[in-house]
């Protein structure tokens, strides 16, 4: 049956929850009749099945955070839930110092099996609502993070983020959710996917060749990624053959998958809806160039947002994120380059 | 209660088992300061002396599967509740028979299996994951309590107001224990708090506040008994502010001088061993001579533990990078 990311993700919460009982949702809004299902209906309904297990917090991020890590470490399997990716920020402490952390800090006797959705993406609401926090989290050992383009990787990742003995922070992307009614983004990107019903996961640390290419590759990860894909289409009519990376888990990285392609294509642009500074293109770029700088053709280029927050005018919010046009022309001139 | 009553409940054996911590943890304290000041000790340390009816007082109305979660300051928690003084050496020397297996160090002294969460050393940190905890006991119907302790500093973090909230909305057996010793590092509770109780703050999210005399192990006995037994009755949770006092520095080499003489001495007055010493004698509970030889054994185990920590292997090289991940190995 084809699905959106939210409703796929819906139908695996509630297939994870059916299938163990340790396995809660907890979160703002995400279960209150008549209510959201969460900001992008993902929870929508579960509380009908599962009253007890899905629980609606007060606005308290640290609380969430907090609540969720001391029940894993009592071998629950929390998914707490924040409205927008940006929030996390609130519950730093929780994610970085405890959730993290607490397992090393034990000499590796501690479980703390949470699972962390937080919607991502530049997506028409200023600042403090758009934000791609993935590098943050990226910089801190003890956290799996995940970043699913497709509803298909959305609900095979999610099995494995709930079913994973660690810590896994999985980033959503607001315009690929497919949410439907008054939730409902303009802008939206189809990331629809027949979803079998068989019970498939995608093994966390895999990434998938998205199209196959000779003369570069590209690495881009959930909006990302469809971009790229269309920036690939463009410049076939140029001649040039891309091959589209999805990295899927952005720690651990498939560096495997990653250095096999820029071996074959010798040249990689990494696509990021973030700042540059310190970005996830940073980290990948740095294990290529460590890596394998002999296979290297062209200079390992970032195709990034600005190094500032993200503004609101719709002019400006376009030319802040990379759009497919820009991945392409920055592409061709690389190539002409090299 | 009269004391009397008190006494009567909790029994000779429990009595005597609670003068024993409370030694334990004053001669475990004092032995560490001084090996800090010699340089034989790595890292730093946060003390408990003058505290030790708190954990004491607490960790005596828990039973076996309750869990506790501790701060910064967690060595008195860690006896109480406890965790053998050779694992709490061998963590504090950084080894691998540490009940850390030496990642932890002092601030991060727990262990699970013994009912206590590694501690948090964030302050704050570990209010709203005893709330978690807490929830796990709730939701799977177990009829246990976690305890968090925390100071009077941490009452004024963000962390205190969602996590005491989110436990009192979704009515789980927490109990919430503030150790008020009226200083945060050097900061006087005073300059940064215009109420006098803590446990006031409790009415703030609808849960019942309590107050004991954290220098009186017996009066802290009674009122964590009474808070544990109505958490684990679904009765919900309760802020129990202890008045207690740092007999010592906040840490390592602090010559306290931010504390009045007058103060120190009023507080040195109500410390917490001698007067509890005095109780059990009067009533017939230990004699002299069989406090005395309690105190001698105290210090034959606390020299034990130290050597044990001595003399433990240090880890191996390997071990920086095990124990971080369940299901991978850290990648490069």
């Amino acid at each position: 049956m084809k699905m959106g990311i939210a409703e796929a993700l819906r139908k695996a919460i509630h297939g994870e929850m059916e299938r163990d009982t340790s396995v809660f949702c907890i979160g703002e809004d995400i279960g209150i009749p008549g209510g959201y299902g969460g900001a992008f209906t993902v929870t929508l309904g579960l509380e009908k099945d599962f009253r007890e297990r899905v629980i609606d917090t007060p606005i308290s991020e640290i609380g969430i955070f907090g609540a969720a890590c001391g029940a894993a470490i009592m071998g629950m399997r929390p998914i707490a839930d924040v409205q927008y990716g940006d929030f996390l920020f609130c519950a730093m402490d929780q994610v970085v110092d405890q959730i993290a952390k607490l397992r090393y800090m034990s000499g590796g006797k501690l479980k703390v099996p949470v699972v962390m959705r937080a919607p991502v993406g530049v997506t028409g609401r200023g600042a403090q609502h758009s934000q791609n926090p993935e590098s943050y989290f990226m910089s801190c050992p003890g956290i799996k993070i995940v970043a699913p383009a497709t509803a298909y990787d959305a609900v095979g990742l999610l099995r494995s983020a709930v079913r994973d003995d660690d810590p896994v922070l999985m980033f959503e992307h607001k315009l690929l959710y497919g949410s439907k009614g008054i939730r409902a983004e303009s802008g939206s990107v189809d990331a629809s996917s027949e979803i079998p019903d068989e019970d498939y996961t995608v093994p966390l640390g895999k990434g998938v060749v998205r199209r196959e290419g000779r003369d570069i590759t590209i690495i881009g990860s959930l909006l990302m990624m469809h971009f790229s894909l269309q920036a690939s289409q463009m410049l076939d009519a140029d001649g040039i053959s891309c091959e589209v990376i999805d990295p899927r888990t952005l720690w651990p990285l498939d560096l495997e998958l990653i250095l096999e392609s820029v071996k074959k294509t010798g040249r990689v642009v990494i696509v990021e809806e973030s700042p540059k500074q310190g970005g996830v293109g940073a980290e990948i770029g740095m294990q290529i160039t460590e890596n394998i700088p002999d296979y290297l053709l062209a200079p390992v280029t970032r195709i990034a947002a600005p190094n500032t927050p993200a503004p609101f005018s719709p002019v400006l919010e376009k030319l802040y994120v990379p759009q497919p046009r820009r991945i392409a022309d920055t592409i061709k001139r690389l190539i002409e380059e090299s | 209660m009269s004391k009397k009553e008190i006494i009567t409940e909790i029994g000779r054996e429990k009595l005597s088992g609670m003068l024993r911590k409370m030694l334990e943890i004053r001669e475990f304290e004092e032995r560490i300061r001084f090996l800090f000041l010699e340089g034989k000790m790595p890292g730093t340390i946060h003390q408990y002396i003058g505290m030790e009816a708190c954990a004491v007082g607490v960790c005596s109305a828990l039973q076996k599967d309750d869990v506790i979660a501790s701060t910064h300051r967690p060595h008195g928690h860690a006896i109480a509740r406890g965790i053998s003084m050779e694992a709490m050496m061998g963590e504090l020397y950084g080894k691998t028979t540490g009940c850390c297996r030496g990642k932890g160090g002092s601030m991060h002294m727990g262990d699970l299996s013994k009912g206590m969460l590694p501690a948090i050393a964030i302050v704050g940190g570990n209010i709203p994951i005893v709330t978690g905890m807490a929830l796990a006991f709730k939701l799977r119907k177990e009829m246990r309590v976690a305890v968090s302790f925390f100071g009077d500093g941490a009452s004024n973090e963000g962390a205190f107001h969602e996590g005491l909230n989110m436990a009192a909305v979704c009515n789980v057996p927490a109990v919430f224990v503030c150790e008020n010793n009226q200083y945060g590092a050097s900061t006087n509770i005073k300059r940064v708090m215009n109420i006098e109780n803590i446990a006031d703050r409790a009415s703030a999210y609808g849960i019942r506040g309590d107050i004991a005399d954290g220098m009186n192990v017996l009066d802290v006995y009674e009122h964590a008994k009474g808070a544990v037994d109505r958490s684990r009755s679904g009765e919900g949770p309760t802020l129990l502010e202890l008045k207690t006092y740092r007999l010592c520095g906040h840490s390592r080499r602090d010559p306290n001088n931010y504390m009045s003489d007058e103060e120190k001495e009023y507080w040195e007055k109500k410390d917490p061993l001698p007067s509890f010493e005095d109780i059990l004698k009067a009533d017939g509970i230990l004699s002299e001579e069989e406090i005395a030889e309690m105190k001698k054994e105290v210090k034959d185990s606390v020299q034990k533990a130290i050597d044990f920590g001595r003399e433990s292997h240090e880890p191996d090289p390997g071990d920086v990078t095990r124990g971080l991940y369940v299901t991978m190995e850290v990648p490069q």
